[in-house]
């Protein structure tokens, strides 16, 4: 990533919703000790590295099935898409919560305070787990969480935990080959020459590409 | 010749390179080239692009999908290894506690420093640049002016290879006939920018950056290079053909195994090494130049990180591109007889103006852009278009309240997604999931334009370094402390780039309520966070006025050059790393000649 990219990405968080999210729920520390050591300055970058490689992660059995079951009402599969859990994105959020610098860490309690939430309410609202609950209450649960709440509501901070689990999982899932098709990236690949954008597109948008360059 | 130990060098170096970068790399390749033995001291590690460049590795592959952390402050795949704003045991302390008064010091700990990850951008100095106190009254002129410059220009451009067009803009020079490369294709994004600039005023042209888009002309190019040297021709038109033209994929920030792009360590460094005349030795962390008892350098002290004992080697000359700031602690961490305050700093001025780039973005959606057919838009790996400055003349009218211009870098369009991103516009505060989540995504997907400013910095006496009277590093060397301080001139200038951006983006139809803040001091990046470190050791016309003379030599030791950016007497929005080249071509030509006279 460039610093352009780096920079794109970081007002995306500032100037959106992230902002608020970002925030968390608690200003406590983590649920449980986190890892002290990263990567380093100089890990080896050309072989694929899966969560859990550099830091022990979170999440407990239970916890994994849930936040799986969350992803999975946020990004179901349809048609030739995967779902959000069948990519593997609820280890990323694992690692993500787990990892030793603050960024990520700082979401590491609101998250797993979130799936308790989550998991205890359905067992309060349908007698059992959330990862066991049907297809609609599971929607009905995230209907709810997906409401703007009130400041101090009893809903506030399910809501925000709503918001900052799904923006986790957006960028887990379309970070992936997957993902990112499913959005319409399509670069990544070897070209003989680039042609710029296509003709009528320019036509389209009424812009002109006069430029002898 | 090639790498080398501590116990395997040689003792007969005409020069001692301090660093591998813009400069270190420049210099090494200069002065090899045309036969002089050199020896290389590089902090970091020895880096092979070719094997270890992540090219098409995707961010599932990576821990957090690439997202920058401590470790990787740009991202794991970038190709910094051993670097960043801080490097663990290698600490700097800042004087003040104050906000806004801190310096933030990226270093790169490896074979060709930041130039292996750099954004290539490569624009040149114009010749309002080296003489900007004549224009405004304000900071120093350098000794020299452009047309000194410009042929070292022409051989950085032709040896690294740059793409761009020359436009005959004020105060852009334009490159000789035939030295440019021709540049891509504009991104859709680019072009609604320069068809809504238009009406504003503001120019949309090619970006000068070193990526090769077509092949390096070996059969030309190396005699305009090095007339009259036929091994050096011979050297450079092999090297030519080991590089690819650009394949349009991957980002250049991650490096290039096909050597498209310029970093020093596939450009400079290789043919530097085939000459036979080069030594590099790795993990070497310089300390301190020594002085022999006619009052000149005689040779370098350096830790080896690998034993953390110290050695020696010696040469008749000394070259500092450890970086601007690096450099500046080397000299003021020499002491030898006859120079208590340091090497070169008998009139005070080892350390002072440093500056940095003026930094400031404002982004937003853009709806035209949403919902577009897929295409690639991955192009060159950065920038195709740019806007130079272009309100000279109102500046000189006093109609914009602060002096000097910036240039602006666009962010537009389809790039590989990440893990930060704002993938769904929420409804009212309710938070979007489910299956309408995704077909969002894609519709907004490529639609966010950001501009981002980047301005001349004027060197003031509040932004300097010196050595920490207590704190010492964890090879024992005394760590730089720093000073900083913006003025007027640069917080105005982000607070009128703001509102530029903000405008030019309404003009693309642009939904953004929202408004910058009118007072630059809360937009402006922190010192430093753009890592165009410059000054310390600035050029002047006397060593009353200036560390270094036109010729890039230490007043009070003119067997040692600096050929970093920190002979910089001022910062023009044009990027440092051109001129850094430029200017440590032209300082080893010079050198060479007083090796070759006697005088060194």
């Amino acid at each position: 990533m460039d610093r352009r990219l780096a920079i794109k990405w970081m007002l995306a968080a500032g100037a959106g919703a992230m902002i608020a999210d970002r925030i968390g729920f608690s200003a406590e520390g983590p649920a449980a000790p986190a890892a002290e050591t990263g990567y380093g300055t100089d890990p080896v970058l050309m072989p694929a590295h899966k969560p859990g490689e550099y830091w022990p992660l979170t999440f407990n059995d239970a916890e994994r099935r849930t936040a799986a079951a969350l992803c999975d009402v946020i990004i179901p599969a349809e048609g030739a898409v995967p779902s959000a859990s069948a990519l593997g994105v609820q280890d990323f959020i694992d690692e993500w919560i787990s990892a030793p610098y603050p960024d990520f860490a700082k979401d590491r309690k609101p998250v797993v305070d979130g799936l308790s939430w989550v998991d205890s309410e359905s067992k309060r609202r349908f007698g059992g787990a959330f990862y066991e609950a049907s297809a609609g209450q599971r929607l009905a649960l995230c209907t709810e969480m997906a409401q703007p709440a009130a400041d101090g509501s009893a809903l506030e901070t399910p809501s925000k935990f709503f918001r900052r689990f799904r923006n986790l999982t957006t960028g887990g899932f379309f970070s992936t080959p997957a993902g990112m098709r499913d959005l319409g990236y399509v670069g990544n690949v070897p070209l003989a020459r680039f042609d710029g954008p296509p003709a009528d597109m320019i036509a389209k948008l009424g812009l002109t590409d006069e430029v002898a360059w | 010749m090639a790498f080398v130990t501590p116990e395997s060098i040689s003792d007969k170096y005409d020069v001692i390179v301090v660093g591998s970068g813009a400069a270190g790399g420049q210099s090494a390749y200069t002065l090899s080239m045309e036969g002089a033995r050199v020896l290389m001291l590089e902090a970091g590690r020895k880096y092979d692009p070719r094997s270890e460049t992540p090219m098409f590795q995707t961010p599932d592959m990576a821990p957090l999908r690439g997202a920058g952390t401590p470790d990787k402050p740009f991202g794991f795949y970038d190709a910094t290894i051993d670097g960043g704003w801080s490097v663990p045991g290698e600490p700097y302390t800042n004087a003040s506690s104050e906000k806004g008064r801190q310096f933030k010091w990226w270093r790169a700990r490896m074979l060709g420093g930041r130039t292996n990850h750099w954004g290539r951008i490569s624009l040149r100095n114009g010749p309002y640049d080296f003489k900007p106190r004549s224009r405004d009254g304000l900071g120093f002129d350098w000794p020299i002016s452009y047309e000194d410059v410009a042929p070292y220009y022409d051989k950085v451009e032709m040896l690294i290879g740059v793409y761009g067009t020359n436009e005959g803009l004020e105060n852009t020079p334009s490159s000789p006939e035939g030295v440019l490369l021709p540049p891509p294709r504009a991104r859709i994004g680019e072009l609604l920018a320069r068809q809504r600039g238009r009406g504003l005023g503001i120019p949309v042209v090619p970006a000068h950056r070193a990526v090769l888009t077509r092949p390096l002309d070996h059969k030309r190019l190396p005699a305009r290079l090095h007339p009259g040297n036929a091994k050096a021709q011979r050297i450079l038109a092999e090297d030519m053909q080991g590089r690819a033209q650009c394949f349009w994929a991957t980002p250049c920030g991650r490096g290039c195994s096909i050597r498209a792009n310029y970093q020093s360590s596939t450009v400079h460094i290789p043919p530097a090494l085939a000459t036979g005349n080069l030594d590099i030795v790795s993990s070497a962390m310089a300390r301190e130049i020594t002085v022999g008892p006619s009052g000149r350098a005689n040779g370098v002290t350096w830790i080896d990180k690998a034993t953390g004992r110290e050695h020696h080697a010696s040469a008749r000359a000394v070259v500092l591109a450890a970086s601007a700031c690096e450099t500046a602690r080397i000299l003021l961490n020499s002491r030898p007889a006859g120079f208590p305050d340091g090497l070169g700093n008998s009139g005070g001025l080892v350390g002072k103006y440093i500056m940095d780039t003026v930094g400031a973005s404002w982004g937003g959606y853009i709806p035209a852009l949403e919902g577009l057919p897929p295409h690639n838009e991955d192009g060159a790996g950065g920038d195709h278009c740019y806007t130079p400055w272009w309100l000279y003349k109102e500046q000189l009218a006093g109609k914009l309240g602060f002096a000097r211009g910036y240039h602006v870098e666009y962010t537009t369009g389809r790039q590989m997604p990440g893990a930060w991103g704002d993938y769904a516009k929420d409804d009212n505060g309710r938070t979007l999931y489910g299956p309408k989540l995704r077909g969002e995504a894609r519709r907004y997907y490529g639609s966010y334009v950001v501009f981002t400013g980047r301005g001349e910095m004027i060197p003031n006496a509040d932004s300097f370094c010196e050595i920490d009277p207590d704190v010492k590093d964890k090879w024992g060397i005394p760590v730089l402390r720093f000073h900083w301080k913006f003025s007027e001139n640069e917080t105005r200038q982000v607070a009128h780039m703001q509102r530029t951006f903000a405008d030019w983006l309404a003009a693309m139809g642009s939904v953004r309520k929202d408004q910058p803040n009118p007072d630059g001091t809360a937009a402006i990046e922190p010192g430093g966070s753009i890592i165009h470190e410059v000054g310390g050791t600035i050029m002047g016309s006397s060593a009353a006025n200036s560390v270094t003379n036109s010729w890039s030599q230490c007043w009070d030791v003119p067997n040692v050059v600096v050929a970093d950016g920190g002979v910089f007497a001022s910062n023009a929005d044009k990027n440092p790393t051109l001129t850094i080249m430029a200017l440590a071509w032209r300082a080893s030509e010079h050198l060479l000649g007083e090796l070759g006279r006697g005088n060194i």
